[in-house]
């Protein structure tokens, strides 16, 4: 079952009177519980789609429905609630809030919930534990390494438990070893607790993780190397 | 409440901003709050005054002075019940660096017309029995650690001369409009020190009915005025008023000033807080995507403006309430009951909020209306 579904989706930019068609006409699929890799070179629309599967970015025409959730004409105050629940997302860099600690940063999504201090204490340390992080919940991201502070975005996208987790070129920033450990840790979170993940990435080595590689250009995915539809 | 971490964590991402914003706005309503302080004491100053007490004054202006003589005659107008006078005396204590007042009055009926100066039965005695005798406020004896019993030398500027009086009575304001800050003593021994007896600088005269004032000072004025000196009465409020009036123009300034410093305070924390949003342009873009909605970013944000807005006025209109009071200030003498009112209180606490709606809104409705893929972009 489709967790993710676009349909014939356009994506146009005005930049001053230049106008980019990111994507004519996009079709894809992403099944609930897979790990799909989306590749491409520079502009090929990578990012553009990621946003567009968070609610992010609204595409020009076409439909972007993610669980269940007609995303794409949903109203903006409807969207803040709606990734609140269902995505969780995590940038290549500049994740964290400076002035917050690793604890206080992954509580950020839990202060939209009902749970209740006690309810919340306990997810951010399991959260940070499932990032072998516990030991560094007091940290300011200033005094957290590279992968350090990717796995704190990874803690706090997960610690709402979202349908999705969305990320973008996570592992760009990183070492060779701190890039492994963050996606062996998301192997784990799509193998463990069954987590559907969305990686946009330009590195090969990095796609070999997921289950499914797409490789985008130009807007369009490369036939025969993907779970288009 | 569980949003507060947020606000007071962005607030001390630039400790120094921070605090020298709230800081001036602390500033800048000590200022407001000790300028309308004093629109609003000269204003309460003004409106000091029996309803049942006139001035008599020479006509020509209150620097001249009247015959002793009119006493009688004003005694004998109808509708008056007693008459009292003074004189301005104009000395100074010490090395005359501090001002205070000093006037001689006919003790008796000086004391009894205004039973606002309260003091013990006993100095009040003492000061009716010696001729050499002063009586002082309170904040005078306090300021100068004089004692009952004690002997003090006033320069005379006017009247030259040393004036050895002896302290006899400490009398207490029971408004607080009427000044503490002055020294009384006896018309007598002035009338016979300065040789020319007989003058008086004003009378004050008590009547039976304040809706007759008007009549009154109007018999009183016709009385006098084909005499050698004639007179110009008024109500006492009106004497005072004229006083109050001659700063007329200083309570439009003063008012002006404050409100020229709130303005330019305004303009310097709206800044403040622009820069703060403007910078934390990447954080907000990360908030929304994690599902913070643009109404609760635009409070957060208005949540800053506030506490530093709301501290800031509380800091800076709790120590014009509190300095003014614990150190009794009274303007040399010029405001006294010089205090910040619940009004002005009330008054700045409303400018707080005015600040706390200009500073905050432009970045908070900013921060919701920010279209995170553009924020994003700008940053990477």
């Amino acid at each position: 079952m489709a967790l993710v579904e676009i349909r014939d989706v356009h994506k146009v930019f005005q930049r001053d009177s230049d106008r980019v068609d990111v994507f004519s006409g996009l079709t894809l699929d992403i099944p609930e519980g897979s790990f799909t890799a989306l590749m491409g070179p520079s502009g090929s629309g990578k990012s553009t789609l990621l946003n567009l599967i968070a609610g992010l970015d609204r595409p020009s025409s076409g439909e972007v429905n993610v669980a269940g959730s007609p995303v794409s004409t949903m109203r903006p105050g409807q969207l803040a609630a709606w990734r609140a629940r269902h995505i969780g997302f995590v940038f290549q860099q500049l994740n964290l809030l400076p002035v917050l600690t690793a604890y206080q940063n992954v509580e950020l999504p839990l202060l939209l919930t009902r749970l209740s201090k006690k309810e919340r204490d306990e997810r951010i340390r399991l959260a940070l534990g499932v990032v072998g992080l516990e030991d560094r919940m007091k940290h300011y991201p200033r005094q957290l390494s590279g992968g350090q502070e990717q796995r704190t975005a990874i803690a706090r996208a997960i610690v709402a438990d979202p349908t999705l987790v969305l990320l973008d070129e996570p592992t760009g920033q990183l070492d060779a070893k701190s890039s492994e450990d963050v996606l062996n840790l998301l192997n784990r979170l799509n193998r463990e607790f069954n987590k559907t993940i969305i990686l946009v990435t330009h590195d090969a080595h990095a796609a070999t993780h997921a289950g499914t590689v797409l490789h985008l250009e130009k807007g369009a995915l490369i036939e025969g190397q993907g779970a288009a539809v | 409440m569980k949003f507060l971490r947020i606000v007071l964590a962005n607030l001390a991402r630039h400790k120094r901003r921070t605090f020298l914003t709230t800081a001036g706005i602390a500033l800048a309503l000590f200022l407001f709050a000790t300028l309308r302080t004093v629109v609003t004491t000269l204003q309460a100053t003004a409106q000091f005054g029996s309803a049942r007490r006139l001035v008599t004054t020479n006509a020509t202006g209150i620097v001249f002075v009247l015959p002793l003589s009119y006493a009688e005659r004003l005694r004998a107008v109808p509708g008056v019940t007693a008459v009292s006078w003074a004189n301005w005396f104009g000395g100074k204590y010490g090395d005359g660096k501090r001002f205070f007042a000093q006037f001689a009055v006919d003790a008796q009926s000086y004391l009894a017309m205004y039973p606002e100066m309260t003091l013990p039965p006993e100095q009040r005695e003492a000061f009716f029995r010696e001729k050499t005798s002063v009586i002082v406020g309170r904040r005078l004896l306090d300021v100068y650690g004089w004692k009952l019993g004690q002997n003090i030398t006033i320069q005379g500027t006017i009247f030259p001369g040393d004036w050895t009086f002896t302290i006899r009575g400490v009398y207490t304001p029971s408004n607080k409009v009427l000044n503490d800050d002055m020294l009384l003593f006896r018309h007598d021994y002035f009338d016979e020190r300065i040789g020319r007896a007989g003058v008086a600088g004003w009378y004050v005269v008590e009547i039976d009915d304040p809706n007759n004032a008007g009549k009154i000072a109007k018999t009183i004025d016709d009385m006098f005025r084909n005499s050698s000196a004639a007179t110009k009465t008024g109500t006492e409020q009106a004497f005072n008023a004229s006083f109050a009036t001659m700063w007329g123009n200083v309570s439009l300034l003063m008012g002006t000033i404050g409100m020229a410093v709130v303005f330019a305070i305004l303009l310097v924390s709206t800044n403040a807080m622009m820069m703060s949003a403007r910078e934390r342009t990447r954080d907000i873009a990360v908030l929304k995507t994690i599902g913070f909605s643009d109404r609760v970013l635009f409070g957060l944000v208005m949540a800053e403006a506030a506490v530093i807005s709301l501290t800031g006025s509380f800091v800076g209109l709790g120590a014009a309430k509190w300095l003014y009071r614990a150190t009794n200030f009274n303007g040399a003498g010029f405001l006294p009951g010089f205090d910040v009112t619940v009004g002005t209180l009330l008054f700045g606490g409303g400018i707080a909020l005015l600040l706390m709606l200009a500073s905050g809104l432009v970045p908070a409705i900013q921060a919701a209306r920010l279209p995170v893929v553009v924020a994003l972009r700008r940053v990477e």
